[in-house]
């Protein structure tokens, strides 16, 4: 890192519940280009710790590789990360969070992170409804390698070159909608005032939470006929506003009560969806998945909080762990004893 | 015709037909043998196949305690006419071939130097059982039966292990009792029993099995206790032979003994991965968040968690793996055992990379060196792979009983605590602060502003901060080379045995054998063997990789050193060869990669052979590696 950045904080910035300002959260400075809309996802991330409470070290930050996977650094600088390998960071988080199920864990990846190296391990972890949040930040192409098609890459959009995309771009939102996540988000890095609550009730979600966030590659994917550029995004945006409110909070929104849908999380948030769409519902799995495509359909791009299970049964549930994290057990709780060994023994003979 | 005798000490095989119920008939067989109080040692020799298949049981009794394989097969019983030819083809001359005389054997199946001994099973069985699924599984209870008159078994103890066998299905045993009667019977009335060979109970020359009081187990329980004992807590794995039964006896142990009592709720957690890159993916995601966590695996899947090996050593996260090795990728040989993943274990992944190994060469060590492989992976930060093989792993073997010290505490290494980095003067995760290679590591949520870092593969300084200089990452990778030299003083020393007198020595070279795990119990044999005539053999046994320095002053100290091993291309002899800088000529390979294990007789004849053909001190037994 060549950069540091200063230590001065004013005195007066605003504290959250537990006393923290919103420079607690933040982490190094970013080496991503200038104006990548993964920046956006990583503030928006701070942001929404920030604004939720967490302890900063009672987070885990996990990623895989690519530009979306650097990004951990870039913010929560008091909280561990692990930046693992290629594709394969559901099945550290996984671990991770079995092994201490009382931290709260972000993992960030991309989509050649997540649709193509990861798709095997992605798939799994919406399977096993693994108690985190899971960013993709989603571009269209690999970065870091100077910008290939991914495979989220829609059907004829234009790399850089001026190539048009010959394969059928992967929805992941509806592919995690089919495979049963219990809560599916969609937001563009560039809508702050979408992304922020999605992701902090994405925290309060027990169970798989998966927002798929459009965030353009300002240097391989923001010209004409990429359709995942800035302005591309901007024009077909057909955004689903909420708001998050937090268990205990008293409930201020500035939209009016008669036009939102409230959901209440397993913790006692609550989310508000404002009805941009008349009637779209978050617990209607298959409308969920009819409004994505039809949206594709239309050339528009949807986003905004798509399904949400708030009953789901996590990992920890379904493996029926005690409460008191695996990682915290000692010798007393985990060694059976020289009897038992013995009497094992016995039945060996 | 001159027939083979002696008092326990011979070589029976059982040639089945796989998904008979042969199994567990074989296992009353040899389990009855083992309650007698002599030595014993069956091996399933079995095909990748779920029924149909050609299957094989081999039992050795040896009142030597002698539990490798000998070679050889002195009383076959053949039950499976695809391979009755090549079955009675492998009887030694002046041997008994068991088999079913309900047809009669076709004219060409002969040998004028083999007993025959007809029973016949299948119309016995027809006679005696309604049920067709009787029929076939208690013809496999007769020829026990049979065998029990043929070579003097006390048959109480038959009836007591049924009657073991069945609790809580009591109405089986009765026909099984009438089963073995009918055989025992059928022999007692048509041959003379018992035969030259046969058992007798207490006699055992073997000091070392008499005076303990022996268990009869196999190495993926042995490992699962391990586990268990060790304070795993979370075990991440793909189903792949012959690996499999770890985890299946893990979970089996974990339910009874790792239940919280007030709640019922788990003390431990197994997750069923996707692949092996998932398996090891959980591993090492549990252990970074201060969770004892394991796999267990086989070939491919060790390929296939090379990629996280490699993160595990850099990143520096303690890993456990048990490789069960066995033959080869794909199918077919799966249930065939060899020591052929050594080199790919040391060096698994890409950039500079070396992994501490661990050899269990019984079920006892399979047990103890999983527990210590818990601890040196927490104290040396990085992955320890137990290298165990389908023999040690999947076979019944007479072993000293499990031991455990109450006293015991795990050793967790170098963990800072909230208190210890408030106390800490400086701290980075890659600093070297006691000079042994071995830097102070934190968990996720321990303190909330000291201690965090982000985890990352190569790129880093001693304080955790990417970097991409060139010094920051020699001095690492050097660092680790630094660790893995500490690691020799904590792992498990090898092996050295008294040398076995010899009166007449043929030869003035000084000798020596270097083995290790399922190679050791026939290379001991055989070193007595070439003793007796005249070739004076030291031995010594390795147990762990990096080597201890012992293992550089033994080869040093020898003109030629004979390097027992299982695989084709004697890949420990090139990792000592590599590691100890030793020239190749020194170092002979001893070796079988058949997919069966290796034999005293095997090791003994090409020991003799290199001895014999030699005339100047160096054997080159692989002329293209001289």
């Amino acid at each position: 890192m060549s950069y540091a950045k200063p230590n001065f904080r004013h005195p007066r910035l605003p504290k959250n519940a537990l006393g923290y300002t919103v420079s607690d959260y933040d982490g190094a400075i970013s080496t991503l280009c200038a104006g990548c809309g993964h920046d956006s996802i990583s503030a928006a991330i701070r942001n929404a710790c920030f604004l939720s409470s967490i302890q900063p070290h009672r987070i885990a930050k996990l990623s895989g590789i690519g530009c979306s996977s650097k990004t951990p650094t870039y913010f929560l600088g008091k909280s561990h990360g692990f930046n693992s390998v290629h594709g394969r960071m559901p099945s550290v988080a996984t671990g991770a969070s079995v092994a201490n199920r009382d931290l709260t864990y972000i993992g960030i990846s991309g989509d050649g992170d997540t649709a193509s190296i990861g798709m095997g391990q992605f798939v799994h972890l919406i399977r096993r409804n693994v108690n985190m949040t899971y960013i993709v930040a989603n571009n269209g192409c690999y970065g870091l390698t100077k910008g290939q098609d991914s495979a989220t890459a829609d059907l004829g959009s234009l790399s850089k070159y001026g190539a048009a995309n010959q394969f059928e771009g992967i929805d992941l939102a509806s592919l995690a909608l089919l495979q049963g996540a219990s809560f599916v988000g969609r937001s563009f890095s560039g809508d702050k005032e979408q992304l922020e609550p999605m992701i902090r009730a994405a925290i309060a979600h027990k169970g798989f939470a998966f927002i798929d966030v459009v965030s353009p590659c300002v240097t391989f994917a923001n010209h004409v006929g990429s359709t995942k550029s800035y302005s591309a995004t901007r024009t077909q945006l057909d955004a689903m506003p909420l708001d998050f409110v937090p268990m205990r909070e008293e409930i201020r929104t500035q939209f009016d009560a008669g036009t939102s849908q409230a959901v209440t999380l397993h913790d006692g948030s609550v989310i508000h969806l404002h009805k941009a769409r008349d009637d779209y519902r978050t617990d209607d799995r298959m409308a969920a998945l009819a409004s994505l495509q039809e949206s594709k359909e239309n050339a528009k791009f949807l986003t905004g909080l798509l399904y949400l299970d708030p009953n789901s049964q996590d990992l920890n549930q379904t493996l029926n762990l005690a409460s008191r994290p695996l990682n915290d057990l000692g010798k007393v709780e985990l060694c059976p004893g020289s009897r038992v060994l013995n009497s094992i023994n016995e039945g060996l003979r | 015709m001159k027939q083979i005798k002696g008092v326990n000490d011979f070589v029976v095989k059982f040639a089945n037909v796989n998904g008979t119920g042969s199994a567990s008939a074989n296992h009353l067989f040899a389990k009855a043998i083992f309650r007698m109080g002599i030595p014993v040692s069956p091996r399933n020799i079995f095909p990748s196949n779920i029924q149909g298949l050609p299957t094989w049981y081999e039992v050795r009794v040896s009142s030597k305690g002698y539990l490798g394989r000998r070679g050889g097969v002195d009383l076959m019983l053949c039950v499976n006419p695809q391979t009755i030819e090549d079955d009675l083809a492998s009887v030694e001359p002046g041997g008994y071939f068991v088999h079913d005389s309900t047809k009669p054997l076709a004219p060409h199946l002969k040998r004028d130097d083999v007993t025959f001994l007809g029973i016949p099973l299948t119309e016995m069985c027809m006679r005696e059982f309604k049920a067709a699924r009787l029929q076939q599984l208690l013809k496999n209870v007769v020829y026990v039966g049979a065998l029990a008159a043929l070579l003097d078994i006390n048959f109480s103890i038959l009836k007591d292990l049924l009657s073991d066998q069945f609790k809580g299905k009591e109405k089986l045993i009765s026909p099984n009792v009438h089963a073995l009667e009918m055989g025992y019977q059928y022999v007692t009335e048509n041959f003379k029993c018992p035969l030259p060979i046969r058992l007798q109970q207490g006699v055992n020359d073997a000091p070392h099995i008499r005076e303990s009081e022996h268990i009869l187990m196999n190495g993926n329980t042995a490992a699962a206790l391990g586990a268990i004992y060790g304070g795993a807590t979370v075990a991440a794995w793909y189903p792949i032979t012959p690996s499999t039964s770890v985890v299946d006896a893990f979970s089996k142990y974990a339910e009874r003994m790792r239940i919280d009592p007030g709640t019922g709720k788990k003390n431990f957690a197994i997750l069923q991965a996707e692949d092996e890159l998932a398996a090891m993916g959980m591993v090492v995601g549990a252990s970074w968040n201060g969770a004892r966590a394991f796999t267990a695996t086989s070939g491919p899947g060790l390929s296939l968690m090379s990629e996280f090996l490699g993160l595990a050593y850099f990143a520096e996260v303690p890993v456990v793996l048990i490789d069960v090795q066995r033959s080869g990728p794909s199918t077919g040989m799966p249930t065939r055992s060899q020591q052929s993943d050594i080199l790919a274990a040391a060096y698994a992944s890409h950039g500079d990379t070396k992994h501490v190994l661990l050899f269990p060469a019984t079920p006892r060590e399979c047990f103890d060196m999983t527990v210590q492989a818990f601890d040196l992976a927490e104290q040396l930060q990085t992955p320890v792979i137990m290298m165990s093989d389908l023999d040690l792993s999947m076979n019944d073997w007479m072993s000293p009983p499990l031991e455990w010290d109450d006293d015991y505490e795990m050793n967790r290494g170098k963990i800072l605590d909230a208190e210890g980095l408030d106390s800490i003067e400086t701290w980075g995760r890659y600093l070297d602060i006691d000079g042994d290679g071995i830097c102070y590591r934190t968990l996720p949520g321990t303190h909330p502003s000291k201690g965090a870092f982000f985890t990352r593969g190569s790129s880093k300084n001693e304080m955790a901060v990417y970097s991409e200089k060139g010094e920051d990452y020699v001095q690492n990778v050097d660092r680790l080379l630094r660790k893995f030299e500490t690691a020799k003083s904590y792992v498990p020393k090898p092996k050295v045995h008294d040398p076995i007198p010899v009166k007449k020595p043929k030869t003035d070279l000084k000798l020596g054998a270097l083995f290790f795990g399922t190679s050791a119990s026939p290379s001991y044999e055989a070193v007595e063997i070439l003793a007796a005539e005249g070739y004076p053999i030291d031995v010594m046994r390795i147990r762990a990789f990096p080597f201890h320095e012992s293992l550089d002053a033994f080869v040093h100290d020898h003109e030629m050193v004979f390097v027992i091993e299982q695989n084709r291309d004697g890949q420990m002899r090139q990792l000592i060869m590599n590691e100890c800088h030793i020239a190749p000529d020194k170092l002979a390979s001893v070796l079988n990669y058949s997919g069966t294990p290796i034999t005293a007789r095997t090791i003994a004849a090409q020991i003799r052979k290199a001895l014999d053909t030699q005339g100047s001190n160096v054997v080159k037994l692989h002329p293209e590696t001289a």
